[in-house]
């Protein structure tokens, strides 16, 4: 009862000045080898003249699942479309500091969000298969990016499906409406539907949250399997979901402005994810995770 | 489109191909093409005014302000619009005074008295009554219609001899083809755009404030007058409105049952003239200042029918019409 | 019945009858609107059923345009029906791809951006617009160079098409929820491929039944075509050029007629024209029903 206690309290302190001071002593995550395929240097994030994330600073590595934990609010979600200028979409969206995509500047004048998203998929909270069968979902990011052949196609969609370990059960419907499928199934389907057009890095947004938990469990063993060939980054208000899937975990928070009655998200500490649930440095990761977790 | 012709690999690391990529050819030329698309409403507004003002501009500029003389007289090189005013005003009242309250009564039948799997139906017979084409409905009134109501005229007619409001207004000379019928034809053409409108503005109304007069122990007709007539008044304006730029520029119909008579007189159940009854009647025949003097009949009711629905429109929107869908 | 509970009671008996009666007729006088609507509907579709059905025959349909003198068991109206097919058909093509293309631009590009809402309030004005302007507008602007034609009727029928499918068009595109242009957005789409591979497959099904309904709607007008194709009697398969007929135009100057005959024929023509509307209006209903379900 005391550590939540602590870490109300320690929020309501701080001040709109607190936030600057905050950011330049954010912790610095020590760089390990393993290629990063992201680096975030002091990126905020604002809606219009609202600063919804201040100061990201962090590195994501190669073939590693890292997790983005914290109370609703705080801005994952936020930071993690900014991975794939999904925010670009949002009007008013605007990005300051330095995103890079191994190595080259993610918001660079010349860019196309286009290139970005076709290395960078997503997959999200709710699923959303197109209105089309599931062959057609499944093709489609191949077939936007110019392939035609059937034959290759056909390969194509067997080889996601089985990454995604739905082609079992629709194998002998492909033809059939992806809007027949179960919510578990649909997710899945999107999940192939990302991975058909090979990404680099594939990014879910609170993936499990509108499925039940075997249909949770079916994912997170996707996840552990396509680790090897791609770089996940996921959202996920479950704990132990991340504990359970993740190298690495961050972990965000809230600052309240009293000044604006705003709320601002920042990155509070980010580090392997054993190091975060046993042994974390800030009081604040403590007082999350050990008050979910009693 | 872009270069790229099969699915981009992930590769090993560090493989980075290059991010900036020129924008689509066809992203770009595909928006240029919505935009026209959506700037051809506007540059055919504009069109429409310039070349049809053109059009009459031998009428305007030799009658001046003589066109709204009273005069009609092609033969004399006559050419005053005020019976055809007149004429458009008078059916499009005639239509509204019947048209209106059937409308709303029906609307209000639709939205606080049926059940919905009852509403169905009742929007498919209106929807019915809105898919007569215009000439169907100028067929049947002057065949069929004016024949039978023509008895029904003739004694009103002579029955109101003598009173004095009503003898100005339905006594007199009567014709089967006259102002009345116009009005009445017109009316069953409007009422389906004024009821679904009227509908639409009253499904608006919020269901607390209902609630609330029904939980004072009102009857459905005192939570009607109480809840939903405060609401939803403005957006029935509106809707009235577009039943008049309707009422007013209705042409085939009115042109086969008005009676084809450019007099300006109160007689209701006489036959008489409106624009474009006038100009779809006429136009064949008619060349040089004539001509000129009938399209310039259209341009004033273009004016006149825009400006009705940019008012209907903005009232309506203002009325806080919800939008349909999502 | 008056209920007793305590020190007080309760009046549970119904309002006062004059509450009562003015709820019962306010009721009265609404169901009485609507057979008041019915009455003359119901009466000009038996009119036309009755008088037309004796009338009508494959001949009918076929057969070309005797002169009005002539009785009704001689000749048709086929070459108005044709007229009525090729002048609608050209019309469709031109404004519904127009039409969509400019919801397209409303929606999806337009935002909250003052063309885009100064566009959608005009071309809502624009479907005030009396039909009969906009054929004094094509006469103005195009057959005074160009001559009658089915082509000129159709550039007015046209113009009164392209606000209705704007509307109708515009009204599914919204229906299209926003996650799926986000999936396909995630995947590298740009918005161009966005809008075509999945918003407008998607609200396909509601953009062909608004499509139709503007179909039904020309089909019928008259004014439009009355300054451009120059009503004549004889065939026309050439729709781009010489004057041309339609079922609408046969039927205006027949209504006029004080021949028997050409009045029998005018009311076959209505019925064809009637049949023509209620079917396209039928098929717009069955695939609403049938495309639209996953959009709810």
């Amino acid at each position: 009862m005391e550590e939540p206690e602590q870490y109300a309290v320690a929020n309501r302190q701080m001040t709109e000045q607190a936030v600057s001071q905050e950011a330049q002593s954010q912790p610095q995550v020590p760089s390990e080898p393993g290629t990063s395929v992201f680096d975030t240097r002091n990126v905020s994030i604002y809606y219009g003249g609202f600063r919804a994330v201040t100061d990201v600073s962090l590195s994501i590595h190669e073939h590693e699942i890292t997790a983005f934990i914290g109370p609703s609010g705080c801005g994952k979600t936020t930071v993690l479309r900014t991975l794939n200028r999904m925010n670009d979409l949002v009007v008013g969206a605007r990005v300051e500091g330095d995103v890079h995509y191994r190595g080259a500047s993610l918001y660079a004048k010349d860019v196309s969000p286009i290139a970005v998203r076709r290395r960078i998929g997503m997959v999200f909270q709710k699923p959303n298969p197109f209105p089309k069968s599931i062959y057609d979902n499944v093709a489609y990011g191949p077939r936007i990016n110019g392939e035609r052949n059937k034959g290759r196609l056909n390969e194509i969609v067997e080889r996601s499906l089985r990454q995604a370990a739905l082609w079992d059960e629709v194998k002998d419907r492909l033809n059939k409406s992806a809007l027949g499928l179960s919510g578990g199934q649909q997710q899945r389907l999107c999940i192939a539907r990302t991975l058909a057009v090979e990404p680099d890095v594939v990014l879910m947004d609170e993936p499990c949250s509108a499925l039940d938990p075997i249909a949770t469990g079916a994912i997170e063993d996707l996840m552990q399997e396509i680790k090897s060939t791609y770089t996940i980054v996921i959202v996920t208000h479950n704990m132990q979901q991340a504990t359970r899937v993740s190298d690495r975990t961050a972990f965000f928070s809230v600052l309240i402005n009293e000044k604006s009655d705003t709320r601002t998200g920042v990155l509070v500490e980010y580090d392997r994810t054993a190091k975060i649930f046993q042994d974390p440095n800030d009081s604040r990761t403590r007082a999350y995770v050990t008050g979910r977790m009693g | 489109m872009s270069a790229v012709t099969k699915a981009d690999p992930a590769g090993p690391a560090g493989s980075a191909r290059p991010l900036s990529e020129r924008r689509p050819l066809g992203d770009i030329s595909f928006q240029a093409l919505a935009l026209a698309a959506g700037l051809l409403v506007l540059v055919i507004l504009v069109l429409i005014a310039i070349s049809t003002s053109q059009q009459a501009s031998s009428w305007f500029s030799t009658e001046g302000v003589k066109i709204f003389s009273s005069t009609w007289n092609p033969s004399a090189n006559q050419f005053g619009a005020l019976p055809f005013i007149y004429g458009t005003a008078v059916t499009a009242i005639i239509a509204l005074v019947i048209a209106v309250p059937v409308s709303v009564a029906i609307a209000l039948l639709l939205t606080e008295v049926v059940p919905y799997r009852w509403s169905r139906p009742i929007v498919y017979v209106i929807d019915l009554l809105a898919v007569i084409p215009s000439v169907v409905w100028g067929l049947w009134g002057i065949l069929v219609f004016a024949p039978w109501i023509q008895h029904i005229y003739a004694s009103v007619s002579s029955g109101v001899n003598g009173i004095p409001v009503l003898d100005s207004l339905f006594g007199g000379p009567t014709s089967g083809a006259s102002f009345f019928t116009a009005g009445i034809i017109l009316a069953f053409m409007i009422t389906p755009i004024v009821t679904s409108l009227s509908r639409e503005v009253i499904a608006t109304v919020p269901a607390i404030d209902k609630e609330g007069a029904y939980a004072l122990g009102a009857t459905r007709w005192e939570m009607i007058r109480g809840a939903v007539w405060p609401h939803s008044q403005a957006g029935v304006v509106g809707a009235v409105l577009l039943g008049l730029g309707r009422a007013m520029g209705e042409t085939i119909a009115v042109a086969l049952v008005i009676g084809s008579s450019a007099t300006i007189t109160s007689h209701l159940l006489a036959p008489g003239y409106n624009m474009p009854a006038v100009i779809a009647n006429e136009f064949g025949e008619a060349s040089g200042l004539f001509r000129a003097a009938l399209i310039g009949m259209g341009v004033l009711l273009f004016a006149f029918t825009i400006i009705i629905n940019v008012i209907a429109r903005a009232v309506v929107e203002r009325s806080g019409r919800r939008k349909r869908g999502a | 019945m008056a209920v007793t509970t305590g020190q007080q009671t309760a009046d549970l008996r119904e309002p006062p009858s004059w509450r009562r009666s003015k709820n019962r007729i306010a009721t009265v006088l609404m169901i009485t609107a609507f057979v008041l609507v019915i009455i003359p509907l119901g009466f000009v579709l038996y009119t036309v059923i009755a008088k037309g059905i004796s009338i009508i025959s494959w001949q009918f349909l076929t057969a070309s345009i005797p002169p009005n003198v002539l009785p009704a068991s001689i000749g048709g109206m086929g070459p108005a029906v044709v007229g009525t097919l090729e002048i609608t058909a050209l019309a469709t093509v031109l404004a519904v791809p127009l039409g969509v293309l400019g919801a397209v631009y409303l929606n999806e590009y337009g935002g909250n951006k003052l063309l885009a809402k100064i566009i959608g309030f005009m071309s809502d004005v624009m479907t005030g617009v009396p039909s009969i302007v906009m054929g004094l507008f094509i006469f103005s602007i195009w057959v005074l160079h160009f001559g009658y034609s089915g082509l000129a009727g159709a550039l007015a029928l046209g113009c009164l098409m392209l606000p209705i499918v704007i509307r109708s068009t515009y009204e599914m595109l919204r229906l299209v929820p926003d996650p799926l242009r986000e999936a396909s957005y995630a995947l590298g789409a740009s918005k161009a491929r966005v809008t075509v591979t999945v918003v407008l497959p998607t609200a396909l099904g509601g953009i062909v039944s608004g499509a139709l309904l503007a179909i039904a709607r020309a089909a019928g007008e008259t004014a439009p075509l009355l300054f451009t194709i120059l009503t004549v009697t004889t065939v026309n398969r050439n729709v781009f050029s010489g004057a041309n007929t339609s079922l609408p135009s046969q039927i205006f100057a027949n209504a006029s007629s004080p021949y028997v005959g050409a009045q029998a024929r005018g009311w076959g023509a209505a019925l064809t024209l009637i049949a023509i509307a209620f079917i396209l209006m039928v098929i717009a209903r069955l695939v609403t029903a049938r495309f639209s379900r996953h959009l709810r």
